[in-house]
């Protein structure tokens, strides 16, 4: 998986800088929290489900070994054909392989961030495959060359003038319309024709029963029930910790996930499929089970709940740090607040080292998290792994010496009394307007209050003793 | 009543005033105060910034300052937050103290029954919930049922009030760009309520806000609850 090309803090400052993205991001985010909040809060059992999918989680992960080896033998009993990929190239490599042996030049698929995980798209383009995304904004972003900023919404930091004009210049030219429904019918038209000439088709998935081999996936357009019954062949990659034990454990995740992402009661397309059905759907079912560093996050005891998530998006839309900055600045296939926890433990801290920092730790994602993943508290556990991996030595050195100082109330009385000397010069009026380095990002645009020229300590020894 | 004051690093040095209202109020409800004096800091700022042995050297000594006393208060959600969900986690173990450590406005409706602290204060004020006394310390609405009860004081809405303001510890420092986006659209929503004092129980926060409202030459300013409390 792809590392974040920069740091957090460089990157956000370009996204901030776009005042058109950051006015998409307030009200696109601003409507889906509003309508969340309205149908969960119709459940009075919405804590009990939480907890319910929590535990069931917790599970699946304890034992994935056994449930991963009784989901293989069901869906091959079924018809199916199972491939273990221990990384992306591994996964790829059996796609690609299923595409060469129908000698297909094109695909169609459904919207996957696991895909995009593993960039599916250009390592089948390498081997002569064109993949059409066929999720409305999935093609919007494939049409220009551009990249998903949320994981539901992945067009989100677009608007549909832009989406016009970019129509025109590819599947639709000489529209002239930016009608939301003028843009569905322009795709439309030029996806059912993918449709029906795809023998192949490739979907991720939202989750895969031990017990019974069923796939299933969770969508609002339709795109997945054409992408996943019209050709005659079917690859899906499903990441390893996307099991449920039973049948019976999706009635919690199919309530908990589209009144989490969508704000909806039920989504519009939920497609189950159990192996081969002959004379109904593909006759050639392949599904990719995918490691790619799942097996590592899962050694770890505090990170490993990052693996519950199941990609809702509700910690996105109420996140302060992701809906100013978007989802580019994370610069991974999962941004926002699941990002900053998984990002890292996918790739490796030492190289996504800021994204833990990402975060004002104030708790929303972990209040609306429906499988209760302690987003904060993992947070905490990966900025020590990052200080641990690479922390600047000035940084260290400044937060030893002000633990030294804390150890010791005497000590604290005096850098006080020595603070409150020190900070003369840049006090102006009743504030402090600038401050050096490494504290001038403060100043950039807050003023500061000075230490107060008593401190508590002080008074109290002086007043009340 | 004998309650220990943990008065924060922040309050010490920065918000004395807040504390000294906070001793102020406990007293005026014939309580005693006491200030154990190797109180330092609860030790948040390293957890937070990933520096967890000298966090737990600093919770150690906490535990170490405070274990003897039946009650400890201080004036701030996002310390007695730090010690009584974080500590467990970063001490290994939950220690009895853990619980009786708690932030004021806890103090004075939850444990003491007071809702009326006899407060008067003839201003417009809107109250900012910060991040930590709503999901971690989780005081509800505990702060709100005080200022009801101020005299004279007309409380007022604050749209989007339950969202951060952008302050988060280093977060401010290492991603200040963010820290100041969030930042701008609480003083805006701040300065919109029409309110002439913005109060919290977060001397953090407060730093933030009011740093935030001084650099736009606002006329709102930002007072800690404590001393809304104490004033008659």
């Amino acid at each position: 998986m792809r590392a974040p090309a920069e740091s957090f803090p460089l990157a956000a400052r370009h996204e901030l800088a776009n005042a058109q993205l950051r006015a998409n991001l307030a009200t696109a985010t601003a409507t889906i929290r509003a309508k969340r909040s309205a149908v969960v809060s119709e459940l009075p059992d919405w804590e009990e489900l939480r907890e319910a999918a929590q535990a069931i989680k917790t599970d699946v992960l304890a034992r994935l070994d056994d449930y991963l080896l009784q989901f293989e033998a069901a869906l091959e009993a079924a018809g199916g054909r199972v491939h273990w990929a221990r990384d992306a190239t591994e996964a790829c490599a059996a796609v690609a392989e299923v595409a060469r042996s129908q000698g297909v030049s094109e695909v169609v698929k459904v919207k996957s961030l696991t895909t995009d995980e593993i960039e599916l798209n250009a390592a089948l383009a390498a081997a002569g495959v064109h993949a059409i995304e066929t999720d409305l904004a999935e093609l919007i972003l494939q049409l220009d060359g551009d990249w998903p900023s949320h994981i539901l919404v992945p067009a989100i930091h677009r608007n549909r003038t832009e989406i016009r004009d970019l129509f025109a210049r590819t599947i639709a030219p000489g529209i002239a319309s930016n009608d939301p429904s003028d843009l569905a019918e322009a795709a439309r038209v030029y996806l059912r024709t993918k449709f029906l000439e795809a023998r192949v088709g490739i979907s991720g998935a939202n989750f895969g029963v031990a017990e019974t081999g069923t796939i299933c996936v969770v969508e609002s357009e339709g795109n997945g029930r054409m992408c996943t019954t019209l050709p005659p062949v079917l690859v899906t990659v499903l990441g390893i910790e996307k099991l449920v034990p039973s049948f019976a454990d999706l009635e919690v995740f199919l309530q908990l996930l589209p009144r989490s992402s969508t704000g909806e009661r039920m989504n519009p397309y939920t497609s189950l499929w159990t192996g081969v059905a002959p004379g109904d759907g593909p006759q050639e079912l392949h599904v990719i089970l995918l490691d790619n560093g799942r097996t590592r996050v899962l050694r770890d005891e505090v990170g490993r709940q990052a693996l519950h998530c199941i990609r809702c998006s509700a910690c996105l839309n109420v996140c302060p740090v992701y809906t100013r900055t978007g989802g580019h600045a994370y610069g991974s296939v999962y941004p926002g607040p699941i990002g900053a926890i998984l990002t890292p433990q996918l790739v490796g801290i030492e190289r996504a080292a800021s994204l833990p920092f990402a975060s004002s730790l104030c708790g929303a994602c972990y209040e609306v998290c429906p499988v209760k993943i302690d987003i904060p508290a993992v947070l905490l556990h990966l900025r020590a792994e990052a200080v641990r991996a690479k922390a600047p030595k000035s940084e260290r050195a400044a937060m030893a010496a002000v633990a030294w100082i804390f150890a010791s109330a005497s000590r604290l009385g005096l850098a006080e009394r020595l603070a409150h000397v020190l900070q003369r010069p840049l006090v102006r009026g009743d504030v402090i307007r600038r401050l050096p380095p490494p504290l001038a990002g403060w100043t950039r645009t807050r003023d500061l209050k000075p230490l107060a020229s008593k401190s508590f300590r002080d008074w109290w020894r002086a007043e009340r003793r | 009543m004998r309650i220990a004051i943990f008065v924060t690093c922040i309050g010490d040095t920065m918000f004395p005033e807040a504390a000294r209202a906070t001793v102020e109020i406990l007293e005026r409800l014939g309580h005693e105060v006491v200030f154990p004096a190797e109180q330092t800091c609860c030790g948040q700022l390293h957890l937070n910034s990933g520096y967890r042995d000298e966090a737990a050297r600093l919770a150690r000594k906490f535990v170490e300052v405070f274990g003897n006393h039946e009650l400890v208060v201080a004036p701030s959600s996002s310390c007695v937050g730090a010690v009584r969900e974080l500590y467990p986690a970063l001490l290994g173990e939950r220690v009895p103290l853990l619980d009786r450590v708690v932030e004021l406005s806890e103090l004075l409706v939850d444990r003491l029954g007071v809702d009326d602290v006899g407060a008067f204060f003839p201003h417009r004020v809107t109250y900012h919930p910060t991040c930590h006394s709503l999901r971690v310390a989780r005081v509800g609405d505990a702060p709100l049922r005080l200022l009801r009860r101020v005299r004279a004081l007309d409380l007022i809405d604050l749209q989007d009030a339950a969202e951060c303001c952008g302050f988060g510890g280093t977060f401010a420092i290492k991603n200040a760009e963010t820290s100041s986006a969030i930042l701008a659209d609480k003083c805006a929503r701040i300065e919109a309520s029409g309110a002439a004092v913005c109060t919290a129980i977060d001397g953090s926060c407060l730093l933030q806000i009011g740093g935030g409202l001084s650099r736009r030459q606002s006329a709102v300013r930002t007072v800690h609850l404590a001393e809304i409390l104490a004033s008659r």
